[in-house]
């Protein structure tokens, strides 16, 4: 293959990595050139997609389609050809209830607390993370001092793995924890935050919205950083009250990223299950109890297994994060149909 | 470098991947073992043992926390993977995994003379006369107590045959009486809370042999529901966490929180580790309800399992673990009541605090009085059917989630659910 001199760099200012790279090149050159040979130039581009494909069908695809066949098939056994077709048992016992708002009167009693939960989790913790991640963002977005430490006090617990997130809140919250000792030093009463249930389910929304903050007060950053300079010094000159900038300029123009981040954020909380799991279990009694929870709890934590009930209540919760996701994208696509007839 | 290398360099590659793979499956077993104290370590210890003796095997042990053999091996077992070797406590629930191995033992006849009592524990049917693998440890549930406070208290403990009422009351006298918060406490598990039902006389089991939840059991679940609601018993305990998790209360008895915990032989090498001599503990015989003084017998047990490549030498490991003095050195290295009839007859020889070997002593006096209905359920393949729902729905009630009678009508209709679905 014949190489432009000039722009070949010269053997000494090759750094190892690159000299490695070469070597990995020269190693899948040859069959990459049998393999156009073989297929043809206009196909090779499909042989590039194919491993990612290959990946998404094996871990993606084919497990929605398995679970599909596990919600509709009953028993314990874990290969699909060995599990009896059940038709929609496992969807009609988890909607056995004589009133759907009362979860003890439905046959499966723990998957409607899990609902109840979760819709209650992601109401609270969505709304509150929302509104703080925004009043963070328009903080940090002024001039402050150390600005740039504040941004990294902020976004740093999103850097830590959720197990760690729930270890460190479980080590202050404990009855004999750090939270305690303080108000035992102070002369009061030690309290169960995660054994009575009003509190165990306000530090679970806490410590979520703690942990994720960051992340989002990025997203509203990044949306505010974004909003022309000239449209405040034009409302400034107007003599605009600060509330009457933010609410005419900042937040119409913030909207985009705000519909991203609730929208995003429904989805995780829908999710909720690795923090909530570790640091209280679910409990006290089904409290904490969040639908992912109850889903691993019924195929994998029972003693018998019950994988078609698992699948089923997995299915139900695809259904909703799919109905989530396609609202993100009407709403996304809405609002850039907005920008673009403002821009024309 | 040019492209004409590339042939060569691929040939390398391949040549230690495969070089590795080979090395890695050759006389090699694998033991999943969960640890209670330092089983995995004197495993470990004693696999190093075998493999000087054996040189074309190599036994690697892996350490794993007892949720993974509770919540992953099954899974994996179902889907024929896993290691050769397992420690499990779930030992008639996995039986139909187990390798018969009969055939790799040097004397079957030994097996069954020593190991007669327990082997059936492990068999996937009663008519089955299967080696399947050895009892590591025989596990008896009972109360520890904590004669420190008693004696501070100057109130004299209850008797041999005291009864769970006389305990409740002598140790909410001690609570009292050195501010101590609470008089007593119960690992959250269904396992645990049996002993107490059956001596309260739960039958467990219907004239068909069917898991029921009868007056006995109903009683004790009252009784523990009124302790926990009067304060008598941490509630963090059984309501701290949900489903049907498990939590243990060492911690509450070895700080001091509690008078009497409700545990078993196996936390006996962690009392003498990690409390030593902060106060004086005692293991204390099961106390007395109408029908029966008893706790319930188990244990952990080392199986052998079918998807493995290395029968003989799973059965060769196994039956070195299971030689006497093998055996021996294991229990009390491990501080672990034999389930081996010949060590059990000559005594074990532990290394051990007096504190620790008077509560060794203390579970061995208790064997003999356990309920034929405790050995009963030990052996039930379905056992976690009763056990898990037990320590949910309980947890549940105990928090208020749901009265002690919804909670006991859904213990009975989760049973019903689960063996069902078993059987299907």
């Amino acid at each position: 293959m014949p190489v432009d001199q000039r722009l070949a760099p010269s053997r000494s200012l090759v750094s190892f990595p690159a000299r490695i790279a070469g070597v990995l090149l020269d190693i899948v050159d040859a069959p990459m050139r049998a393999l156009q040979r073989l297929v043809g130039v206009p196909r090779i581009a499909w042989m590039f997609v194919l491993p990612n494909l290959a990946i998404l069908t094996l871990f993606t695809f084919v497990p929605i389609v398995i679970d599909f066949h596990f919600a509709f098939t009953g028993g314990v056994q874990l290969y699909p050809s060995q599990r009896p077709f059940v038709g929609a048992e496992n969807f009609t016992t988890l909607f056995e209830c004589r009133n759907f708002l009362d979860p003890s009167t439905c046959n499966k009693d723990v998957f409607w607390r899990a609902i109840f939960n979760t819709a209650k989790f992601s109401v609270l913790q969505v709304g509150l993370m929302v509104f703080f991640a925004l009043v963070t963002a328009l903080v940090l977005n002024r001039k402050l001092r150390a600005r740039g430490f504040w941004r990294g006090v902020f976004f740093y617990p999103v850097l830590l793995s959720p197990v760690v997130v729930a270890l460190i809140w479980k080590w202050i919250l404990q009855r004999e924890g750090v939270l305690n000792a303080l108000l035992a030093s102070a002369g009061a009463s030690p309290v169960e935050w995660l054994t009575d249930s009003h509190w165990a389910f306000f530090w679970v929304v806490f410590v979520s919205i703690w942990a994720h903050m960051g992340f989002y007060t990025l997203i509203l950053l990044a949306g505010l950083q974004a909003i022309p300079a000239d449209l405040y010094e034009a409302a400034e000159m107007d003599a605009a009250s600060p509330w009457r900038r933010f609410s005419r300029i900042t937040l119409p123009l913030l909207m985009p990223s705000l519909t991203v981040v609730l929208v995003l954020g429904l989805i995780r909380a829908v999710q909720v299950f690795d923090e909530v799991f570790v640091l209280t279990g679910g409990g006290p009694g089904s409290a904490t109890t969040f639908i992912v929870q109850f889903i691993y709890m019924t195929g994998f934590a029972e003693a018998i297994r019950q994988y078609g009930l698992a699948a089923a209540a997995s299915l139900i919760l695809a259904v909703s994060l799919l109905a989530l996701t396609l609202l993100q994208l009407r709403l996304t696509r809405r609002s850039a149909a907005s920008t673009a007839r403002n821009d024309a | 470098m040019r492209v004409r290398h590339a042939p060569r360099y691929l040939a390398c590659i391949a040549t230690v991947i495969v070089a590795f793979a080979t090395a890695a499956r050759a006389g090699e077993i694998r033991v999943a073992c969960y640890s209670d104290g330092n089983e995995c370590e004197v495993t470990q210890d004693l696999a190093k043992r075998f493999e000087s003796q054996n040189a074309d095997v190599k036994v690697i042990v892996d350490k794993v926390p007892y949720k993974a053999i509770l919540e992953q091996l099954p899974v994996q077992l179902a889907a024929g993977e896993g290691p050769d070797i397992a420690r499990v406590t779930d030992l008639g629930g996995l039986a139909k995994y187990y390798l018969d191995i009969t055939p790799y033992v040097k004397d079957p006849k030994y097996w069954e003379a020593n190991f007669g009592e327990t082997l059936k524990w492990l068999r996937p049917t009663p008519n089955d006369k299967g080696i399947y693998g050895m009892m590591t440890q025989l596990t008896v549930t009972g109360p520890f107590v904590n004669k420190t406070l008693f004696e501070q208290a100057k109130i004299p403990l209850p008797g041999a045959t005291a009864t769970w009422d006389q305990w409740a009351d002598a140790t909410r006298k001690v609570a009292k009486a050195t501010q101590t918060q609470y008089a007593i406490a119960f690992d959250r598990s269904g396992h645990r809370f049996a002993g107490p039902a059956i001596s309260m006389g739960a039958k467990i089991f219907d004239a068909k042999g069917n898991l029921v939840i009868d007056d006995g059991y109903k009683a004790m679940a009252k009784k523990f529901y009124d302790w926990n609601r009067d304060g008598t018993t941490p509630k963090e305990v059984w309501g701290g966490v949900g489903g049907n998790t498990y939590r243990d209360a060492f911690e509450e008895f070895a700080n001091g929180r509690v008078v009497m915990y409700l545990s078993g032989s196996w936390q006996v090498h962690r009392m003498d580790q990690q409390i030593g001599r902060n106060f004086d503990w005692i293991a204390v015989p099961n106390p007395c309800g109408p029908a029966a003084c008893t706790g319930i017998p188990g244990g952990a047990a080392f199986v052998a399992l079918k998807r493995t490549k290395s029968p003989k030498d799973v059965g060769r490991f196994l039956d070195f673990l299971a030689s006497e003095p093998i055996y021996a050195e294991y229990m009390a290295r491990t501080e672990n009541i034999p389930a081996h009839a010949g060590v059990a007859k000559k005594g074990v020889d532990y290394k051990v605090s007096p504190a620790a070997k008077a509560a060794l002593g203390v579970f061995v006096a208790d064997v003999p009085k356990l309920s034929p209905i405790a050995y009963e359920i030990q052996g039930y393949k379905y056992n976690r059917a009763l056990f898990n729902p037990t320590a949910a729905r309980l947890g549940q009630a105990i928090v208020g989630e749901m009265s002690l009678d919804d909670a006991l009508k859904r213990i009975a209709s989760d049973i019903d659910e689960q063996v069902k679905a078993a059987q299907k």
